[in-house]
């Protein structure tokens, strides 16, 4: 069975993001990058079903600049068999990346997909679900647990009310929460080796995807500072302001 | 708790601008090295070091190596983070393909090892250790020895160890008394007793390989008379499964100021009957072999310096940037974070820009060490070692003693807080002590730098290392924003000059009055040395802005190289003046009088 983990390359988690002075998005020149973290948990979890014996092969995808090799290859080290990058300098919006997926999908016929809820970038939380409707095919999001056995995916997902656990039939379409696994570090013959596996480029014309933006960013602001707390006389003048100033009670 | 991040984006810049990167990766052996490969590489031990070692070192401070009953037991963690190190094959990174290494640069190796030593100086010190044993026996060993011992030694699975001193064998070694018995089978029966075995015994490995410095029973007085055996703490089978118990015991270890985690311990061999060893190479020649590792663990202990000012920096710099406290000096409506007061500005970048004048000066050692013992040409392969040798007691003196006062600096940045072992900042003051006094004190260092490494060659390759340093000067020359690094550099230049001229002619003459100005010499050499590599860093600097790079890493390194010029460099006059005029009052006063 072969497993596609498409991942995404983002600002670190480390690095305090800055919006720019003209307010068109966040300044990226010179930030750390990596990879998107839930997708890294999909690529520890694809490697384990691999190791496992239940997958025989692990694509890692990414779609975007052609920097994004650098993160296709940290794929490679944690332990996919080869990548390929849909690369494109235009924006991509979760739609478009979808509809990328969906195409490399359609040529080489994976059975499971697995990927991050969210990208911690943009928060979308949206790939993954229109990537199973543009394939029709099921959907087990925010997985904690995921078991694969005789065509089947059973997933364990975290939602409002506790846990919930779905059966999906084959191919499908999962994203990952974090407490599906803790992913690996690296082991040093593998980054090694990660070099040398293939790695594939395509265009998003190649194969036959319009990427251009349907949504337009207005505007990009920091989000308002928080304001200096205030001590309370009693709880009853913190019920009153609970209830007359915040609001929300 | 204090987070480390590795300093990738400098290790890169020094790496690619000050130590040649691209001429190391196309050396013989090097090919598969790539700029991309090597980021890679970086990123993901950094992560590890981060992710792994760093948060067991306050634990392994506090908790410490335990003994009881001739066993050590390692601070909860550390037998999990050494099984995960080895398993993700960190150890072998800079050691022979052909038993299970990598076979990677020392380049490389001198920034991943800055990191395990940053993140957990205390765990760092195994495969340090192991490191050293692994190159003796590489360099010195029989076949059989090796096959034995190397693949092993390699993947981690065991570690090793450097059984030098004795309770009267310090830092000299002629006096070592430990005794090899031949047993008629070409084995023998260790005797004796070694003190300050790092990692002499633990329960991380599952064997312990032992290198151990002995005399033959016929062999002469002194240093002549020492060589070197392997005594492993379980025999090896013919089929490499573990035999026998080893007469090799921990009998204590020893209750130190730092790197608490590190068990140093007191190692009796032949309390039972006589541990059995292996001869390693010829007879009586074991100090030779020592030296060569001995070397290459000075510039390890050099590095040491460097890693932990590099975490006693980001400790501080996190501290002042959250500490509010006083108003600014100039005046302010409300109380400043402490990174605001001049005089912690001043102490933030006296600890960055010797840091990174150290991981430059470092950094390039490593690279001529690989050009040394790779470059085709063995002209180029020989100017390279002279390099490293003179720099060698350079990167450990220097570094080490630098080491300290930035860790002394990251206590004092924190104030009262800095007094608190809480904080964390204390344990890497103490930590850092150790380093000006293993594997050769600073004393030790500089003897060997005015010495062996100066006055016997008439000061040859310091002169040509002069020469490059001019170079320097003249590029930053013209440009008015380097106009003060290059007066500073040239100044310091001047002052070497003079004071390597001084002891070149007069060590001979009053050996006893030049080597009173040993260390100064040493300190002298290290900030000139610092200085060049920083007055560099600032011509890539200004490189890359005139290209028009918009990263602000640039003007910073432009920033730091200035204060280095104007704040470190000044001081190189007077440490020559030192040098050439202050030896004779050290000896002045009789020594029953002192």
């Amino acid at each position: 069975m072969k497993v596609f983990v498409p991942v995404k390359r983002v600002v670190d988690y480390n690095v305090k993001v800055r919006v720019k002075s003209d307010g068109t998005g966040v300044d990226l020149a010179n930030v750390k990058m990596s990879m998107n973290p839930f997708d890294e948990i999909a690529i520890e979890e694809a490697v384990r079903l691999k190791e496992a014996g239940v997958a025989t092969e692990v694509v890692a995808i990414s779609c975007g600049t052609t920097a994004s090799q650098e993160t296709l290859r940290t794929a490679l080290a944690i332990g996919a068999d080869r990548a390929v990058l849909a690369e494109t300098d235009v924006e991509l919006q979760p739609l478009a990346v979808a509809k990328l997926i969906k195409a490399l999908v359609d040529k080489e016929g994976p059975q499971l997909v697995i990927l991050g809820k969210q990208a911690i970038d943009d928060d979308a939380n949206q790939t993954g679900q229109m990537l199973a409707a543009l394939l029709g095919w099921p959907q087990a999001t925010f997985a904690s647990k995921v078991v694969v056995a005789n065509g089947k995916a059973t997933v364990t997902r975290e939602v409002d009310g506790g846990l919930e656990t779905l059966e999906l039939t084959l191919p499908a379409v999962v994203t990952t929460d974090l407490r599906l696994n803790e992913p690996r570090y690296a082991t040093l013959p593998n980054i090694m080796k990660a070099k040398k596996k293939p790695l594939d480029i395509v265009k998003p014309a190649d194969l036959g995807v319009d990427v251009a933006p349907r949504l337009t960013t207005l505007k990009v602001a920091e989000p308002a500072k928080r304001q200096a707390g205030i001590k309370v006389a009693d709880v009853a003048q913190l019920l009153d302001k609970l209830k007359n100033e915040a609001k929300v009670i | 708790m204090s987070n480390y991040a590795a300093p990738v984006k400098d290790m890169l810049f020094v790496m690619n601008e000050l130590a040649g990167l691209d001429k190391v990766c196309a050396l013989p052996g090097c090919e598969d090295v790539t700029p991309d490969l090597v980021e890679s590489i970086l990123d993901e031990a950094g992560k590890f070091a981060s992710g792994v070692l760093a948060p067991l070192n306050k634990t392994g401070d506090e908790v410490g190596a335990r003994w009881h009953d001739r066993q050590v037991t390692m601070p909860p963690g550390f037998k999990e983070a050494y099984a995960q190190y080895a398993e993700a094959g960190w150890n072998g990174f800079d050691c022979n393909r052909h038993f299970g290494g990598q076979g990677l640069p020392r380049l490389l190796s001198a920034a991943v090892r800055e990191m395990w030593k940053s993140s957990n100086m205390a765990f760092s010190l195994c495969p340090l250790l192991t490191n050293g044993a692994i190159e003796a026996l590489e360099l010195s060993g029989s076949d059989v020895q090796k096959q034995m011992y190397l693949p092993n030694m390699i993947s981690g699975k065991w570690t090793g160890t450097m059984n030098l001193t004795e309770p009267q064998a310090g830092s000299d070694l002629a006096a070592v008394r430990t005794r090899a018995e031949p047993r008629g089978d070409g084995t023998y029966r260790i005797f004796g007793q070694k003190i300050f075995i790092t990692y002499g015994e633990h329960d991380m490995a599952e064997n312990i390989v032992h290198l151990v410095l002995a005399r033959l029973p016929d062999a002469p007085e002194g240093v002549k008379g020492i060589s070197l055996f392997v005594v492993p703490k379980f025999l090896v089978n013919a089929d490499g499964s573990l035999g026998e118990r080893n007469d090799a015991y921990c009998v204590s270890i020893e209750h130190k100021l730092g790197i608490h985690a590190s068990p140093t311990c007191v190692m009796a061999f032949g309390d039972q009957g006589g541990a059995i060893g292996t001869l390693v190479g010829r007879a009586n020649e074991g100090l030779k072999y020592m030296f060569v590792m001995m070397n290459a663990a000075r510039y390890a202990v050099g590095v040491e310096g460097l890693a932990l000012a590099e975490r006693a920096y980001q400790k501080a710099l996190a501290y002042a940037r959250e500490r509010v406290q006083g108003r600014a000096i100039e005046g302010s409506p409300a109380p400043v974070a402490i990174v605001h007061h001049p005089d912690v500005r001043r102490m933030l970048m006296t600890m960055r820009s010797q840091t990174e004048a150290m991981r430059a000066l470092a950094y390039a050692v490593a690279a001529a060490h690989d050009a040394a013992g790779r470059h085709p040409d063995p002209d180029e392969r020989q100017r390279n070692q002279a390099f490293v040798d003179l720099m060698i007691p350079v990167v450990k003196g220097w570094l080490t003693e630098t080491g300290n006062e930035i860790a002394y600096l990251g206590v004092q940045v924190h104030g009262g807080m800095g007094f608190i072992e809480e904080t964390g900042a204390a344990q890497h003051m103490r930590d850092a002590r150790i380093t000006t006094i293993y594997e050769g004190t600073t004393g030790i260092q500089a003897n060997d730098l005015i010495g062996r490494k100066l006055a016997r060659e008439g000061g040859a390759t310091l002169k040509a290392v002069i020469v490059m340093m001019r170079q320097t000067q003249a590029a930053l020359a013209g440009e008015s924003q380097w106009s003060r690094i290059a007066e500073a550099l040239g100044a310091g230049i001047d002052a070497l000059e003079k004071a390597a001229t001084y002891i070149v002619a007069q060590y001979g003459a009053d050996v006893r009055t030049v080597a009173v100005g040993a260390v100064p010499f040493l300190k002298l050499m290290g900030i000139v040395a610092g200085g060049w590599m920083m007055a560099r860093s600032a011509l890539a600097a200004g490189r890359h802005m005139a290209s028009g790079s918009t990263d602000s890493f640039y003007p910073a390194k432009m920033a730091s190289a200035e204060f280095f010029a104007t704040n470190i460099l000044p001081q190189a006059a007077g440490l020559a003046r030192v040098v050439v005029g202050g030896g004779a009052s050290a000896l002045a006063i009789p020594e029953a009088d002192l």
